[in-house]
């Protein structure tokens, strides 16, 4: 064959298969989007649900989805963090670290239906916090913990090594160095790998719907139990009592998540500095 | 005059020594990268250390404020002596040493903050959170790096955003600022535009009236400009520890070299 046609055949190719892929994307978010507003409205949004929970609005899931995702964020950054900043620095790189991170990656892919299992065993059952707030946060944390301590370390490894050797050059000790230097410098990709894996738990399902419950709560407290958007959809859906209000839950849900996605490459694009 | 040959050291200098190295041999894990080093180095006078690329001048640079130590496996051998004392001792501190010997690198390294931030970061490291007392040595610092009139009015800007040749300055400007004896530059003018390069070589013969410098530089020109005395590196077999060849005062090791390896490089036969 030709040697340009070949090259414009696998040009072609190339082409077709990236063109599939923003294609099925795109008919994802079209389908929901044409079904899921026309229920959508202020009211939709902002008031509970009435009857069997089909009817009316779903703002007490949203609340639920958002108060657990800011407690997993709070329970799980610090200490992914922290475990990061030890892996990179502190850590002789040898087999103990590459057996961590080997661990962590193992923890990311761990399907979240057994992680849910587990945190129903752990959280719910033995440590006795009940379907809670709080018994899904920490099972979402778990989730959540890999994905941080990743980035992190992905983003004090960036941090270029002629910028440390300038703190350490004026005389400033490793922890100076590390918490003055290095995490400012990293600060913006940490952010960014907080931010992703919260749209990770926002859309997470199997985790909450063992942690959290079913009943349709306002929560307060963390040991208050509620029904996450997630759930709400699946039982809207599953139980076919209103397909399209699980639209307009499900194009919130891709909503808030898009919005993570996006305030993600935001925060990257407009204070990385390294 | 008098010269340094292999292992043995002569003074080349009348005034006090401030760091005094004898026999230093420096390793990466199995490979030895340097032999017998054995210099005298003049206090508040500037050192020149030239040869090619590879010869082991940065590495013995890096010697003197045992910047070496955060590579691992790198192990140091011999006599290395700041004011008599030992840096290599057993109750030395490597981090108090370094404040003690500041260090300019070949890359500028701001760090990702304000102009006033990059400059205050030794003082703070040291305690001084008093504005006043910072302004002032900011300002100091800066004034004696020659940066002072381009960045008085934008200190609160980014260090990043600076010209490569101001960035070198602020470098120095941060350095200055925790008020090091001896100053460390690494092929400090390697990356930086020629009018930067004029400041830089201005503020060295101002500062040394008070710090110790010692410069590593490809550029014979400005090793015979900026220095009062000079060392020749050279590693003459692949594989093989570089060692120093000749030192001396500049002017005579430039004019009448004794070595014939010194004066074919400095006559630029080779490197």
């Amino acid at each position: 064959m030709n040697k340009r046609i070949t090259n414009k055949l696998a040009l072609g190719v190339l082409w077709g298969a990236a063109i599939l892929t923003v294609a099925v994307l795109g008919a994802v978010l079209l389908y929901v989007f044409v079904n899921g507003i026309r229920v959508i409205s202020p009211t939709f949004i902002f008031t509970w649900p009435h009857g069997v929970n089909a009817e009316g609005g779903i703002w007490p899931t949203i609340v639920a989805t958002v108060y657990v995702t800011a407690l997993a964020m709070l329970i799980s950054t610090p200490i992914a963090v922290l475990a990061a900043v030890y892996l990179a620095e502190y850590a002789h790189q040898g087999r103990v670290v590459s057996t961590i991170r080997f661990a962590a990656d193992s923890l990311a892919s761990v399907p979240s239906i057994v992680m849910g299992l587990f945190g129903f065993a752990l959280f719910v059952e033995a440590m006795g916090m009940g379907l809670s707030m709080i018994s899904a946060a920490l099972a979402l944390s778990l989730l959540m913990l890999p994905i941080i301590m990743r980035a992190t370390e992905e983003a004090i490894r960036a941090v270029p090594k002629y910028m440390r050797w300038g703190s350490y050059g004026l005389g400033a000790t490793k922890w100076q160095t590390v918490s003055r230097i290095v995490l400012p410098a990293a600060a913006p990709r940490i952010v960014t790998g907080v931010v992703l894996s919260a749209g990770r738990a926002v859309g997470e399902t199997a985790v909450v719907l063992y942690t959290m419950g079913q009943a349709v709560n306002m929560p307060v407290t963390p040991l208050d139990s509620g029904r996450p958007m997630t759930v709400h959809l699946y039982l809207l859906a599953v139980e076919g009592i209103n397909l399209p209000a699980a639209f307009g839950t499900a194009l919130l849900l891709i909503v808030l998540i898009l919005g993570f996605n996006l305030s993600a490459r935001w925060i990257l694009r407009h204070y990385r500095k390294v | 005059m008098s010269v340094s040959l292999g292992t043995q050291t002569l003074s080349t200098h009348s005034g006090p020594t401030k760091v005094h190295v004898k026999d230093l041999s420096f390793w990466y894990g199995d490979f030895q990268a340097l032999t017998g080093i054995s210099v005298d180095i003049a206090s508040k006078a500037t050192t020149a250390f030239i040869g090619p690329s590879g010869c082991g001048k940065s590495t013995f640079l890096r010697c003197i404020n045992r910047m070496n130590d955060l590579i691992p496996g790198t192990r140091a051998e011999g006599t290395m002596l700041i004011d008599n004392a030992d840096i290599y001792g057993s109750g030395v501190d490597p981090v108090d040493l370094r404040r003690r010997v500041g260090m300019i690198f070949q890359q500028p390294n701001p760090f990702p903050q304000s102009i006033y931030d990059n400059v205050a970061y030794g003082p703070r490291l040291q305690g001084i959170r008093k504005r006043a007392e910072l302004d002032s040595i900011v300002e100091d610092s800066l004034k004696r790096a020659n940066l002072w009139k381009e960045v008085k009015d934008i200190l609160g800007k980014n260090g990043l955003t600076l010209s490569g040749g101001q960035q070198q300055r602020l470098c120095i400007a941060r350095v200055l600022a925790v008020q090091p004896e001896v100053l460390l530059m690494d092929e400090p003018c390697s990356a930086i535009d020629p009018t930067s390069v004029q400041k830089i070589e201005d503020l060295m013969s101002e500062i040394k009236e008070t710090v110790t410098i010692v410069i590593v530089t490809h550029n014979m020109q400005q090793a015979a400009r900026v220095s009062d005395f000079t060392a020749f590196f050279l590693q003459e077999f692949a594989g093989e520890p570089a060692e120093l060849v000749e030192f001396g005062r500049t002017n005579e090791l430039f004019t009448s070299p004794v070595d014939k390896r010194t004066e074919d490089y400095i006559t630029g036969r080779f490197g």
